[in-house]
């Protein structure tokens, strides 16, 4: 098993990919043979499919604060007059599709969060035709994107009670880059290099829900995750490396995320959870307990 | 190495849940699940301890919803989870939420008190992230029960001679005890046995519930 990047890299030079070591070291500690992981694995993918064409469809959360917003964007993608280009803001449009879809408590798959699982299926979706994936190859995508969590998830964590809204939306944008990166042909080094500078980016962002749901701020949190992991892949395959190596970027995520106030950790107590619109609204929803 | 709390890649894609939170909704599912078949039984009263976070979001994330669903044996990504607390209700459960401002060692962390008739149990579960969990007390033992250890815990009547009823059947099957802790507790409830295993064996727990003075064992992975 690997506990580093660095080991996790070192290591998968013995397997023909990072998903086929991970499908491998799961045979390892289960009772499941490999078709059995990969079986499982496909339902997660199409469960992250329905998730993405059921928001951008359009719905809205039990409470109505958040949703109908990635139909809006298909609409302005449709439209074909927009600033950045069409990969990012489809990836951005199917993030938002599945939080909308989260918040109105329907079927997700979280990766590795609820709050968070926009971000990967968010860009496996928006690549998986332009890079002529077969379903084999999505299949791969999220055990790599697994492989890498695995290691942020033991070094870190993934709870934004534990350490913020970083070790959410940030860990799950890491995973997305070093996927994409694979999925794109680059190499396993290039992909270390994308979760170091895409956790870079993350350090320090807060979990802050307005009235304590995971709508608001999360919901654009995750577009903001999809995005980043697209442009940190691309920073990769152009041969970018992080200054700070990887494992080390890890390390100082988990000592931000113990640092971090407890009112920046989900518990609704600071940041825009506080703004006095948030708090008319908690008001509005909850009432006045 | 690190501390090791996520073992499997479906810890980190996955669970397959209704939403909005893996920790709040699908790890509180979990914690009330567990809670349910360590229990074996339908309680008459519910009452669930929450902490910081816990108690702080509850109601946003459907924490409260989600671990009564769990208790009353349903997976994270059951389509009733919403309506659970109404079905609880239709069932005669009673149930209490109370919001604790206590310091505790994790900030999702729940207490969970199962009554009926006599019998009585008292489990605190914490939500580590991305809908896993760990028990960390039964009846005021503390223990780790991380999910992704084969792990057995019976309750049984507190009678001499049953540690070694139960450890002869896994000594039968050639399965090796990793840690293992008995506990007797709290007037009215019964001794409780937390074994972790090297292997899973189908057939055991069978063998586990029909020794005389069982009243439910249960099998986690």
């Amino acid at each position: 098993m690997f506990y580093t990047i660095k080991e996790l890299v070192e290591q998968s030079a013995d397997y023909p990919s990072v998903a086929a070591m991970m499908v491998h070291m799961e045979v390892e500690n289960t009772t499941r043979s490999a078709d059995q992981i990969r079986h499982l694995m496909g339902k997660n993918l199409d469960v992250m499919a329905r998730s993405v064409k059921e928001g951008i469809a359009g719905v809205k959360s039990v409470t109505g604060l958040t949703g109908m917003e990635a139909k809006k964007m298909d609409h302005y993608l449709a439209e074909g007059d927009f600033m950045s280009g069409r990969p990012i803001l489809e990836a951005v449009r199917n993030a938002i599709a599945v939080n909308e879809v989260n918040a109105k408590m329907g079927l997700i798959c979280a990766t590795p969060t609820a709050g968070s699982a926009g971000v990967l299926a968010g860009v496996l979706l928006a690549v998986r035709d332009r890079l002529h994936m077969t379903r084999d190859q999505q299949i791969d995508f999220l055990f790599t994107a697994g492989a890498f969590g695995l290691v942020i998830a033991n070094n870190a964590g993934i709870a934004g009670a534990e350490g913020g809204c970083q070790e959410e939306v940030g860990s799950a944008s890491a995973m997305a880059a070093a996927a994409l990166v694979c999925a794109k042909g680059g190499t396993v080094v290039q992909a270390a290099n994308a979760v170091a500078m895409t956790l870079q980016n993350m350090l320090g962002l807060i979990c802050d829900p307005v009235a304590g749901l995971v709508e608001v701020p999360c919901v654009k949190r995750n577009a903001l995750g999809a995005s980043q992991a697209m442009i940190s892949a691309d920073m990769a395959l152009a041969g970018l490396k992080s200054v700070i190596p990887v494992d080390e970027t890890i390390e100082a995520m988990r000592r931000v995320g113990m640092q971090m106030p407890s009112a920046f950790k989900e518990t609704a107590e600071g940041g825009l959870a506080t703004t006095p619109t948030a708090l008319k609204l908690k008001q509005k929803i909850f009432g006045d307990q | 190495m690190p501390d090791v709390r996520f073992h499997s890649v479906f810890d980190i894609i996955g669970p397959v849940m209704v939403g909005p939170s893996s920790s709040h909704t699908a790890g509180a599912a979990r914690i009330g699940k567990v809670v349910h078949d360590i229990f074996g039984d339908t309680p008459e009263k519910i009452t669930v301890y929450l902490y910081e976070s816990f108690a702080k979001t509850y109601r946003g994330h459907g924490t409260d919803v989600a671990i009564i669903g769990g208790l009353l044996g349903m997976a994270p990504d059951d389509p009733r989870l919403p309506d659970s607390l109404k079905i609880a209700y239709d069932r005669g459960i009673t149930v209490g939420f109370v919001p604790k401002s206590d310091k505790v060692d994790h900030p999702n962390t729940a207490r969970i008190v199962l009554k009926k008739g006599d019998r009585k149990l008292e489990v605190t579960g914490v939500s580590i992230g991305g809908g896993n969990i760990q028990i960390t007390e039964i009846n005021g033992f503390k223990i780790t029960l991380s999910m992704g250890t084969p792990t057995y815990i019976t309750i049984h009547e507190d009678v001499p001679g049953m540690v070694a009823r139960v450890t002869h059947i896994f000594s039968e099957n050639n399965i090796n005890i990793g840690t293992m802790t008995v506990t007797r507790s709290a007037k009215g409830e019964k001794a409780i046995m937390v074994l972790e295993v090297d292997d899973y064996q189908p057939g055991i727990l069978d063998q586990l519930k029909q020794l005389p003075h069982m009243i439910n064992a249960t099998y986690f992975e």
